[in-house]
């Protein structure tokens, strides 16, 4: 029941992350005036930052203090449409955000942006490989967006971040030693390239031995102080390796909280109310309208929030799930392929090698930054011959590395005993010694994986919970496979004593069991026509022209890269044309 | 609470606009508002999470806690009644529309030097422009005798000035002379900088008025909270002989330089009256400053630096144990050779704060840590946690030591029972001391 309706404004924006500060900036610089509304708790620095208590990995990493908790909402998950979802009931293969900074807080840095091939996947495929090379239940598509328009949304967010990267190709001329396969930039990065750690250095060596083309990753862990466009300070990275699930002590890290909300809590036409849960999103009668959204504080006590414009930016699933649960668009039913609500939901495919070497060699792992490292492009995208090796999709391979903690970095050579003293010597013999090289890869669409409500399971608010099917598909586990002997291939130059690899098997089923990876996709892709998408190019709900749905949710499917940059570039592409083309003429921007 | 005077200017500036009879009550209220930031009002008379100007905050002296009063227009228990001339009375003579004397915690003698022009403005804005608060004015928590107000009188005979205030036109006049005039003006009357950072005698005067009076003016050395103010003449000890008035300006306007970053009771300041101040004041300011020469007993030799502690850590070598702690806790952002990130982390080599022969404010800000205050200039407010529960008194003490010696600087030497007391002294200071 709706006991308290707050007064009317020109802007609700659902979920306080990157999304949410983008769009919030944009926003009010247009004269809007803006509520963002945060599920979770007020975050900072300081005190959720501040060093020492910060960089416990007890309470960051193994207790997840800065995730969302099972307990307070969650997902069942299940392989097929034959099985009965089981509720996620501890965070490991994914742990989604909560809070104000959201994704954006505890996030590693690696700041990309994408291939142009990818955003135009089926197209680019069809052409080259011709119409048959796409297996019939792979569900790709294009974004409906280029490359070329994106660019200069690229380069700001890369301004805004203080993004360290070494560029290789600026306005047509090449720069210098960065990524060969990088499309033409209009900048270069605002900040240098991090420096390498040795472990990256030797990977370096040995990809470009092997006729690779190795080049540093563009990370949003600043390589020196730094100010951004809105004022906001960053210090430089001190290589602490507490980056990934931990709110950075050092203002080293790129974050909403470090470098937008500064500069946005001075605007007066701003307000973040943080602990307000989003239950729905209203529409009017004619279903057309969205009209604001109904909330729940902390106290239990549900608010409606009347606006002209309502933004979802909120996690990647959630994005569809309150579609789902607002009756907004059609429900996506993968028997007959109708409706798109929950359709194309994707996740990332990844491997690993891990190589052991003497004890004369020290690596010493525990230096490191989330967004530091090397990387070689040359078996992402389509960036190689795919016509003999039948799939789709690629990875970038790296060495990315990112600090190991004491209690979640055991890397020990196979054969080890799990526990006891043979185990714990060689955690001993090994910590000082080991180097890992990461794929990072596409997961494809499919047809039947996807986004739908829970007919068994529901919260303490009486909703049904987001239920995903999901399971791998051989054109990835071939791709992966296939990217996984190129990567071991490089480590056994790199002359390891031993080495251990990590790939997937065909048949294998996904394991919600072991992290992968955060990085969870689709389910409110955008595209070029509404009957196979439910945002149009400017992240617009193609029937409710009011409502804009942003952030890696609509990512037709997977793509190599980790997904904040793009979701950053599609913030500010959609803020572009809100402020452009909608407040002058609302309605949609796109006819269907 | 940094944006309240912004309904009051908008509100100005509409009334400005409707009607022409008004425009110029307006303009005189917009003026008050800028003399109200020059002036720091706020800074005194408004309580933490209080209304504005509304007064009740409390003033801690060594006799007991004084509260601010409040100024807004409220008939009853704000300054709603008093005519102008009460007013000027007041600003000029310390002394209240009863015939009272106020503490010298009010710069009443700084404020006597002001124009009455500026006063003019000021009384406007305070009885148009702000909104009136009903709060009644708080008594000192002072024992009888000593909460005897006559003292005040003899006090305020014997230390403050007669007043005579400067004829100052109001041109933005950019020639050396003038604007050095100008910020003689700024921090002599409204910015009445000596009530922190010239020394004071032993019943609390400041010992000198104005430049004129000689070198002790702005010499430093007052200890306010815990925190010692710095000397802002010429001297290299803890004085601003190496900075610029470039430099002067950006600390300011953003609370922070390449030289170092605000902290304690300067936070304040930089909040409500210095980033609000305009760009010309703010160069006055700077130019007034940089003619003060040196305090006679100081050393007057720049800042030099000195890499020999700076290749010791990079080549693993700890000369003793403060430098160990340093390594461990505060180099990721100070850096091994002192240098920190110029603007973001202050460098601490060259840090006026090191230089002194008082090194009280850096073991503070070591326990209680440091919150940069956020200003429009520069939004993000950067946070030292606190070192309270991580470093005890003697590695506090080591600590200090270590860096008041280091890098060419040459500061005081700290005891565990110095920072012992400053511990027990700031033990409230749960969060990084900020605005």
């Amino acid at each position: 029941m709706v006991s308290r309706n707050e007064k009317h404004t020109d802007v609700v924006i659902v979920g306080f992350g990157w999304v949410g500060a983008i769009m919030a900036r944009e926003l009010t610089q247009a004269g809007l005036n803006v509520v963002a509304l945060e599920r979770g708790p007020r975050r900072d620095t300081w005190p959720e930052g501040a060093y020492p208590s910060s960089i416990d990995e007890l309470t960051h990493n193994t207790r997840h203090a800065l995730f969302l908790q099972p307990s307070q909402s969650t997902v069942t998950v299940r392989h097929r449409d034959s099985d009965v979802a089981a509720p996620y009931r501890q965070l490991a293969a994914f742990l989604p955000g909560t809070g104000v900074g959201g994704a954006g807080l505890h996030w590693s840095g690696c700041h990309w942006r994408i291939s142009p091939v990818e955003l135009r996947l089926r197209s680019h495929y069809e052409e080259r490989y011709g119409k048959d090379f796409i297996p019939q239940d792979m569900t790709i598509q294009d974004w409906g967006v280029s490359y070329e328009e994106l660019e200069p949304h690229f380069a700001f967010a890369e301004s805004v971040f203080g993004t360290s990267g070494q560029a290789y190709k600026v306005n047509g001329k090449i720069v210098g030693d960065g990524n060969p396969f990088d499309a033409d930039r209009s900048t270069p990065f605002p900040l240098p390239a991090m420096k390498n750690t040795y472990s990256a250095e030797l990977y370096s060596k040995a990809a470009a031995e092997c006729g690779y083309h190795p080049f540093r990753i563009p990370s949003a862990n600043a390589s020196q102080a730094y100010t951004n466009p809105y004022g906001c300070q960053m210090g430089a990275c001190t290589f602490c390796g507490f980056c990934s699930g931990y709110a950075c002590y050092n203002y080293s890290k790129a974050s909403p909280n470090v470098n937008i909300l500064p500069a946005l809590e001075r605007e007066s036409r701003f307000e973040l109310r943080a602990e307000c849960d989003v239950l729905k999103v209203e529409t009017d009668s004619s279903g057309k309208k969205a009209t604001g959204v109904i909330y729940r504080t902390s106290k239990g006590e549900e608010v409606r929030q009347t606006a002209d414009i309502v933004i979802l930016a909120s996690f990647a699933y959630n994005n569809p799930y309150l579609l789902l649960l607002s009756g907004i668009g059609q429900p996506y039913d993968p028997k007959t392929g109708e409706g798109t609500v929950g359709r194309n939901f994707v996740y990332q495919n990844e491997s690993g090698v891990t190589l052991f070497f003497g004890q004369d060699k020290f690596t010493n792992p525990f230096i490191g930054a989330g967004g530091n490292g090397v990387a070689i492009d040359d078996f992402n995208a389509d960036n190689f011959d795919h016509g003999p090796l039948g799939f789709v999709g690629g990875a970038p391979i790296w060495v990315n590395q990112a600090g190991s903690k004491p209690i979640s970095s055991a890397a020990v050579p196979k054969g080890t005993p799990q526990w006891g003293a043979h185990w714990k010597k060689a955690v001993k013999d090994n910590f000082q010694h080991t180097i890992s090289i990461h794929a990072h890869g596409t997961n494809m669409a499919f047809r039947d994986c996807y986004l739908s409500l829970d007919p068994t399971y529901s919260d303490t608010a009486g909703r049904p919970l987001l239920r995903i099917t999901f399971n791998w598909h051989d054109n990835d586990v071939k791709m992966i496979r296939y990217v996984t002997d190129r990567m071991a291939d490089i480590g056994r130059a790199m002359k390891p004593e031993s080495m251990s690899v990590e790939t997937k098997e065909f048949g294998e089923e996904f394991d919600l069991r072991h992290y992968q990876t955060t990085h969870i996709a689709g389910g409110a892709i955008m595209g070029t026509s509404p009957k196979d998408s439910v945002v149009n190019r400017y992240l617009q709900h193609w029937d409710v022209s009011n409502l804009f749905v942003i952030g890696s949710s609509a990512f037709p499917q997977g793509i190599g890269y980790n997904p904040t940059g793009i979701v950053a570039a599609l913030a500010y592409w959609s803020a572009k044309a809100i402020r452009e083309r909608y407040l002058k003429s609302p309605g949609p921007m796109v006819q269907a | 609470m940094k944006w309240r005077l912004f309904p009051v200017l908008a509100g100005a500036i509409c009334v400005m606009q409707s009607s022409g009879a008004y425009a110029d009550d307006a303009d005189l209220i917009k003026r008050g508002a800028y003399v109200a930031v020059l002036g720091d009002c706020e800074a005194c008379h408004t309580a933490h999470d209080g209304k504005y100007l509304a007064g009740g905050l409390a003033l801690q002296s060594p006799i007991g806690a004084i509260y601010s009063t409040n100024i807004t227009p409220d008939r009853d228990t704000g300054i709603g009644t008093w005519t102008y001339e009460d007013f000027a009375h007041l600003m000029r003579r310390g002394i209240r529309k009863d015939g009272s004397s106020v503490y010298p915690a009010m710069p009443y003698p700084s404020y006597s030097k002001m124009t009455d022009e500026d006063l003019q403005a000021l009384y406007a804005y305070l009885t148009q422009g702000v909104a009136p608060v009903s709060l009644k004015n708080r008594a000192p928590d002072i024992p009888w005798l000593l909460s005897a107000r006559w003292p005040l009188a003899i006090w305020r005979l014997l230390f403050a000035p007669s007043p005579a205030p400067p004829l100052l036109s109001a041109s933005h006049d950019e020639t050396p002379d003038v604007l050095v005039e100008r910020g003689r003006y700024l921090v002599e009357g409204p910015g009445h900088c000596g009530s922190c950072h010239t020394p004071r005698n032993l019943v609390l005067a400041e010992k000198v008025q104005t430049a004129a009076d000689g070198p002790k003016y702005l010499s430093g050395g007052f200890i306010v909270d815990n925190w010692v103010a710095p000397s802002l003449r010429s001297d290299d000890a803890g004085g601003l002989v190496g900075w610029t008035s470039e430099d002067i300006v950006a600390f300011l306007k953003t609370g922070r330089n390449r030289h170092g970053a605000t902290f304690g009771a300067m936070n304040g300041v930089i909040t409500h009256s210095t980033s609000l101040t305009n760009d010309h004041d703010l160069m006055a300011i700077a130019a007034f400053l940089k003619t003060l020469g040196p305090p006679q007993d100081v050393s007057v030799e720049a800042f030099r630096y000195d890499d020999a502690v700076s290749r010791q850590l990079s080549a693993g070598k700890m000369p003793s144990e403060g430098a160990r702690i340093y390594v461990d806790r505060c180099a990721a952002c100070h850096r091994t050779d002192g240098h920190g990130y110029p603007g973001v982390f202050p460098p601490l080599a060259g840090n006026p704060v090191l230089q002194g022969p008082d090194a009280t404010s850096a073991a503070h800000i070591i326990l209680s840590g440091g919150r940069l205050p956020g200003v429009a200039a520069a939004p993000s407010s950067l946070v030292m946690g606190s070192y309270r529960d991580v470093l005890d008194d003697q590695q506090i003490a080591d600590l200090v030591t270590f860096l008041g010696q280091s890098w060419g600087n040459h500061g005081a030497a700290m005891t565990a029972s110095q920072v012992a007391k400053i511990r027990q002294a700031t033990t409230d200071e749960k969060k990084p001391a900020g605005e």
